[in-house]
């Protein structure tokens, strides 16, 4: 046994009876069902760790013949996962929009009224499938481009692992009302902690990985992943900084007050997308593109310079998310300005993403998956432009708290981040499982049904935000507002009803995929890597 | 970056690429595009200018004003103040105007209405719903029925003073909850039956129900069950119901009681906005 695998064997036991005794003295009871669930997942990671070390070889080759012995398993593991939280998340994205259609939809259950469902909304899309994806494609592109196996045996499992342990008890929590009320950051303290050390983990395994790479350079997803990393962590220690009222309780008060914590709260959550939802998924995109168009990258000058660019604008634009409110004047100007110069770095990854394909645009006619990857940089394209759009103070007073807003993000979230994610598991789940994808004709179903749901939605959103934003605004020859709020609100339900059938047909789509994956997995594992020729790699 | 000496040009562009490779995958070494590069400098030199014109700088003394004076406060004040000024005139009339004076003069009448529209929107309309209509325990103000009086007066002092809600001028009056205040069960449906009969058609013996309502409910109710806006007792012999007038719900208010909470909106609004509000619920089709 290695002393890692002791370790983990101590550590699991140690945390298992730590969270028993806080369970025994838990406040509520829903804080001491989340401490049961840890304590479950110490004695279950015990176990996985005395039957890993039962069951494997004595020595696990860094490579064999000569090529690298690469580690699949966790990327195995999360590329379902994310399969399945994105239905789970896009379904209750879907619930939660027929609550905004039809209030009384929730008949009255605390449990899934809108203000609970729609953080689970939230944070099943962005955090379980969006970071599930993230992680298994950033553990198999760090692997392949470096020409090395993963860091450590335990650590990405534990990484994996773990993180979707997170999930379990933010998504539970919010069901059972335990919330801190900060956007895209609602989970309380002990999930936080449990999620940084999580993270360092990740960081630790990436880092270690790159560390022992076979190529001279760090080709540029992994830059990309590295600064989505880091910036995750440091975001999420900031916001996230509160002082539990006790060890037995889930509540905790936050140490940022008033404007300060306002401020705090939106440099994470638009960091969070910009370095959760943008970084990461260039990432990928820097990847899958050029992998499956069978094409060099545009430009290796443009990498650098919109890479640098990126990260050095994103962390400031934050403010814009407060214009018209408490906030110091100078604090939106940067904001806003900011974001208004980073307008061009974000286009130079869309630039890049598209160019591309010069030389190969006549495989978007055969190919969907290629053709899937293409559209969302495309809609990255739209997005990056609209959000500088709408940080003009000007144009924030009309779309601010209108459904504009709404839309601006689905735009991005299900064109950009939902096709990139659906692009890349199309092309990793064959190579990580050495099977050839069930249907090509499917992944086309897919593609057509999800990209109309996107339009009906995001159009839905453009034509209601805006009318919303005009009627807040209008005033009578006297003087007077003409609508009341009641009024604006009883305008918008046609269009919360086109945007629930949209977001309908891109769950549709979603379950398509699944279907495929299914029938994927259940065919016969192929001799050689299928598809796309890459490098002979020997299965795990 | 780029191997000079090994020049790997690629045949689809004929652009050379950097020379390395990582898992199959090439890097064109294609410059910056020009318009690209024009546009990310065109974005910072504009920022630049807006941070000369805008508050932009913090320091220890405050922000930077800029050159134009703009602050966000500044400009919502301002705004405010043209919504004023284009008003006042026509506000300062209000206020020096009766209620019926204001009614009666079609120019005031309108401007009121408008007023009281707007306000009714912010204010009234959660409760009582955005065209007065009202629903079950808000009463309707678009019809003839009044709990406390539908002329001008009675209506202004509605809205001043409120209904139950600490105000010492507002509205009192309570229904009773009869059962616990001295009505049984097979009274309250006897009753219950009576009530019920004033606006529908039987052929059963409500007598007893009658007689209930006589030495109880008459007080306030009237004989005739026609009500008295002096106490906010509705008038029971008509299918318009604040609590719903089927035999449960009347079982139901008269065992338990009613008397909702109406806030007496004198210390929140001021009098030009209360007297337009008068005039815009007289206006809604029940005015008396």
């Amino acid at each position: 046994m290695t002393i890692g695998e002791m370790l983990g064997i101590i550590l699991s036991f140690a945390g298992a009876f730590l969270t028993l005794f806080i369970a025994s003295r838990a406040y509520t009871a829903a804080y001491a069902f989340h401490m049961f669930l840890f304590a479950l997942a110490g004695f279950g990671s015990a176990f996985l760790i005395f039957k890993r070390y039962t069951n494997r070889p004595a020595f696990i080759p860094q490579e064999i013949d000569g090529r690298p012995n690469y580690n699949y398993g966790p990327i195995q593991f999360a590329s379902l996962a994310a399969v399945l939280w994105g239905i789970a998340g896009f379904l209750v994205g879907l619930i939660v929009a027929l609550e905004l259609a039809y209030p009384d939809l929730s008949m009255g259950l605390p449990w899934i009224n809108f203000g609970r469902l729609r953080p689970l909304h939230t944070s099943a899309v962005i955090f379980a499938f969006g970071g599930n994806v993230l992680i298994s494609t950033s553990l198999y592109v760090v692997q392949r481009t470096c020409r090395a196996r993963l860091a450590g045996e335990l650590a990405p499992w534990f990484v994996v692992l773990g993180y979707n342990l997170f999930i379990v008890i933010a998504g539970t929590g919010y069901l059972l009302g335990i919330t801190q009320s900060k956007e895209y950051a609602e989970p309380e303290w002990y999930a936080d902690l449990w999620l940084t050390i999580v993270w360092v983990s990740y960081l630790m395994v990436f880092l270690a990985t790159l560390w022992k790479r076979k190529e001279p350079h760090i080709y540029v997803a992994n830059w990309f992943t590295l600064a989505f990393i880091i910036t995750i962590a440091m975001l999420h220690l900031g916001n996230n900084a509160a002082i539990p009222v006790s060890i037995f309780s889930p509540k905790s008060y936050i140490v940022w007050s008033g404007v300060q914590d306002a401020m705090f709260q939106w440099w994470y959550g638009h960091n969070a997308v910009g370095f959760f939802l943008t970084a990461g998924f260039l990432a990928i995109m820097y990847y899958f593109v050029p992998k499956r168009a069978e094409r060099p990258v545009y430009s290796y000058r443009l990498s650098i310079i919109h890479f640098w660019a990126l990260i050095f604008m994103y962390i400031w634009a934050g403010p814009h998310h407060l214009h018209y409110t408490a906030l110091p004047d100078w604090a939106g100007t940067l904001g806003m300005t900011f974001s208004i110069m980073l307008w061009m770095p974000s286009w130079g990854g869309m630039i890049n993403g598209l160019m591309t394909l010069s030389g190969a645009w006549d495989k978007l006619r055969t190919d969907p998956v290629l053709r899937m990857l293409v559209v969302s940089v495309a809609f990255y394209g739209m997005s990056t432009f609209e959000g500088p759009l709408m940080s003009i103070k000007v144009v924030n007073s009309l779309s601010h708290y209108t459904d504009w807003t709404i839309g601006h993000v689905h735009s991005g979230a299900l064109g950009w981040v939902g096709f990139v994610s659906f692009g890349a598991l199309y092309c990793m789940i064959p190579w990580v499982f050495n099977r050839r994808l069930y249907s090509l004709k499917l992944v086309n179903w897919h593609f057509w049904v999800a990209t109309i749901g996107i339009v009906l939605y995001i159009t839905a959103m453009w034509v209601s935000g805006i009318l919303q934003g005009l009627m807040w605004r209008a005033y009578t020859a006297n003087g007077f507002l003409e609508y009341s709020f009641i009024e604006t609100v009883e305008a918008m339900h046609p269009f919360y009803v086109i945007r629930a059938a949209g977001g309908g047909l891109f769950l549709v789509g979603a379950l398509i995929m699944a279907f495929n994956f299914y029938k994927t997995l259940a065919s016969p594992e192929e001799a050689g890597a299928p598809e796309a020729k890459p490098a002979l790699a020997p299965a795990e | 970056m780029v191997d000079h000496t090994h020049q790997d040009i690629d045949a689809a562009t004929g652009t050379a690429t950097t020379g390395h490779e990582w898992d199959g995958i090439k890097e064109l070494n294609t410059p910056l595009p020009k318009w690209w590069l024009y546009v990310l400098y065109a974005t910072m030199v504009w920022s630049v200018g807006y941070w000369i014109l805008y508050p932009a700088i913090p320091l220890p003394g405050g922000q930077t004003p800029g050159i134009l004076g703009w602050s966000s406060r500044g400009a919502v004040t301002a705004e405010l103040q043209d919504l004023q000024a284009q008003r006042a005139s026509m506000v300062t009339q209000l206020n020096n105007s009766t209620l019926q004076q204001i009614a009666s003069d079609p120019k005031m009448a309108e401007f009121a209405r408008a007023f009281g529209h707007s306000a009714f929107g912010v204010n009234c309309a959660p409760c009582h719903g955005s065209n007065g209509q009202g629903s079950k325990g808000y009463p309707n103000l678009t019809a003839d029925r009044w709990l406390w009086g539908g002329t001008l007066d009675q209506i202004s002092a509605t809205i001043t003073h409120g209904a139950r809600y600490g105000d010492p001028d507002g509205h009192q009056g309570d229904m009773p909850a009869w059962g616990t205040a001295g009505l049984d069960k097979q009274q309250i449906e006897n009753v219950a039956n009576y009530v019920y009969s004033l606006s529908h058609k039987t052929t059963a013996d409500v007598s007893a129900g009658q007689k209930v309502f006589a030495d109880n409910c008459a007080a306030c109710h009237g004989e005739n069950a026609k009500g008295n806006p002096d106490v906010g007792a509705p008038n029971l012999t008509t299918r318009i119901w604040l609590y719903g007038g089927d035999k449960a719900d009347l079982i139901q208010t008269i065992t338990y009681g009613r008397g909702g909470h109406m806030p007496a909106w004198g210390s929140k609004l001021d009098p030009a906005t209360i007297k337009a509000l008068t005039v815009y619920v007289h206006s809604l089709g029940g005015g008396q």
